[in-house]
């Protein structure tokens, strides 16, 4: 039996250890385009900001091959697969035969088509190379321009903040952080991180890069231009399939796959920011790009791959984000199109906002701004459809807890595990 | 490869008093001294990794430590790493100098078992005292409203 993994980030990560819980023998093979040690990509705006040293950004130990006996292949790109001969080739001309294959390759940034791509200083955010790059181009008073207003794109914005560059974040819909935010919250959030310097321009984009080899300028949609010594493009991922594209690997959006997380070919898994999965409150299938779902996508295809049953439940969005000292929680619908009820508290003065959206009872989503202690109970509550018509107000306190969950509930949550 | 819990600390609400002993001594325990009030007046002072619940106009109190989940969504939300299982103990442990304070681990607790240290910015969170023997929140329950169960 041989394992292979394209792919060595989280979801990699998580099949390494799923595999190794049923099988201690076979060999595991990891292949990645990166050169790196398995690291966390959440971590590289950390990294730019000086938070933290290049030792901290890998997301596992130096040992960590060894000990799960895993061969690294590092800095070779998968170039082909042939699902009928079980063959991957890769850009060396290697071949590799692999028994249960693993698709882990995640996401790609999505970058719009416009004239100056090519220009010096051109980056986008989501690898390792990719900071390594920014942090050798940027120096205090460096302008910044950085393309989407997304969590990412925010994170790159605080970084580059807290390295003394000048920082703009151009955001084509009304309000930032629009996938986990409402207008109220986004507001709030906008606010403070204007304090810290961020310059907002929202509902507009870029047209064009100017300059001569490298960038000087940025166009905007409304023909304004705005000086700038980088551009930086955050506005979102798509799942990384061009390889699979002319084979018959079923891909919709992303890759699909059942609850064991195996494609419709044989042998073949999937699972991370490349997969369409279930999600538990839309009751539909579709990308959830979040690092836990990686890791619990990996780790019941690793359990599968190794002869075990082991199905995945579905989830939902969940984030968990910080600029400078806000910090917010958020998960589910926040932005609910049907009718359903809204719950809300807002104290300006401490920056507070908690939002519940709830249907017949069940939690939909939650926004908690400033205010997320124990967030993960009403996660939980949301997951298993609880009915909270009983305590919902309870939902908006900050110190909501065991006590605010009827007694038989409580007692069985705490002494089931 | 497959190393499980092995102790629970589980709270009885029966005849838990509300003293706050536990995260008093939790704190006395994580803060490298001996002496409570050199351990309280300490600058970088460790939180409480004990929660203890109350709710106003209600009656019952708890204790509530992480549970050690046999299956720990903390571990699989970490982003760094630093959430990991001590192999030899099975207990949950929270790496904190490689821990960078991004609470995904709240985000996913489904007990709210584990806070925000107040003073570092790093999770905090129950550690079952495996350096130190039995649980010191379970050693000094003045009412025995915490045991230690082997599971």
């Amino acid at each position: 039996m041989k394992y292979v993994i394209i792919g060595n980030s989280i979801a990699a990560a998580g099949c390494i250890e799923g595999i190794r819980k049923i099988d201690n023998e076979n060999e595991i093979i990891v292949i990645s385009q990166e050169p790196y040690h398995i690291y966390s990509r959440p971590l590289i705006s950390y990294w730019l900001s000086g938070k933290i040293n290049e030792e901290k950004i890998y997301y596992r130990p130096w040992d960590y091959y060894e000990k799960y006996r895993v061969k690294p292949i590092l800095g070779r790109k998968v170039e082909r697969v042939d699902f009928d001969k079980k063959k991957l080739y890769l850009d060396n001309n290697d071949e590799i035969y692999y028994d249960k294959l693993l698709i882990a390759t995640g996401g790609k940034p999505f970058i719009p088509n416009i004239l100056g791509l090519a220009k010096k200083n051109v980056f986008t955010f989501i690898k390792f190379d990719d900071v390594k790059a920014i942090d050798k181009a940027i120096c205090p008073g460096a302008k910044a321009v950085v393309v989407g207003g997304g969590l990412s794109g925010l994170k790159a914005a605080e970084a580059l903040i807290k390295r003394g560059c000048e920082v703009t974040v151009i955001e084509l819909a009304e309000r930032i952080l629009g996938s986990i935010l409402d207008d109220e919250g986004a507001k709030l959030v906008q606010n403070e991180l204007e304090k810290y310097g961020i310059k907002f321009v929202l509902k507009n984009s870029v047209i064009e890069i100017l300059g001569e080899e490298r960038v000087e300028k940025i166009k905007l949609q409304t023909q304004e231009e705005i000086p700038a010594d980088l551009v930086i493009f955050s506005i979102g991922v798509v799942p990384n399939v061009d390889i699979f594209k002319d084979t018959p690997l079923k891909i919709n959006r992303g890759i699909i796959v059942n609850t064991k997380m195996e494609t419709n070919i044989p042998d073949v898994y999937a699972a991370g920011d490349v997969v369409e999965a279930f999600d538990l409150i839309l009751e539909e299938k579709r990308v959830i790009p979040i690092l836990p779902n990686a890791y619990i996508q990996g780790e019941v295809a690793g359990i599968n791959m190794a002869g075990g049953d082991f199905e995945y439940e579905g989830s939902f969005p969940i984030n968990s984000i910080g600029f400078f000292d806000i910090h917010m929680m958020t998960g589910g619908i926040v932005n609910p199109k049907e009718d359903c009820e809204v719950l809300k508290r807002l104290e300006r003065d401490r920056k507070i906002y908690r939002k519940i959206c709830l249907k017949d009872g069940r939690i939909l989503g939650f926004i908690f701004i400033n205010s997320f202690d124990r967030t993960g109970m009403i996660v939980d509550l949301m997951k298993n459809k609880v009915d909270v018509s009983g305590f919902k107000e309870r939902l908006l306190l900050d110190n909501f807890g065991f006590l605010d969950l009827p007694k038989e509930v409580r007692r069985e949550k705490i002494w089931r595990v | 490869m497959l190393v499980k819990t092995k102790k629970r600390i589980y709270p009885k609400e029966e005849v838990c008093i509300g003293c706050h002993l536990c995260e008093i001594y939790c704190v006395l325990a994580h803060s490298g001294t001996r002496d409570l009030i050199k351990a309280f007046k300490k600058k970088d002072r460790p939180s409480p990794r004990v929660i203890v619940e109350e709710k106003e106009g209600v009656h019952v109190t708890f204790a509530l430590q992480c549970r050690h989940c046999d299956d720990p969504l903390c571990i699989k939300a970490c982003i760094t790493g630093a959430m990991h299982r001590d192999e030899k103990t099975g207990a949950i442990l929270c790496d904190e100098e490689k821990c960078v304070g991004c609470w995904s681990c709240i985000l996913v607790c489904p007990y709210g078992a584990i806070r925000r240290g107040e003073n570092k910015k790093v999770a905090s969170k129950c550690d079952l005292c495996i350096e130190k023997g039995d649980p010191i929140c379970v050693q000094n329950c003045p009412n025995s409203a915490l045991e230690l169960v082997e599971v």
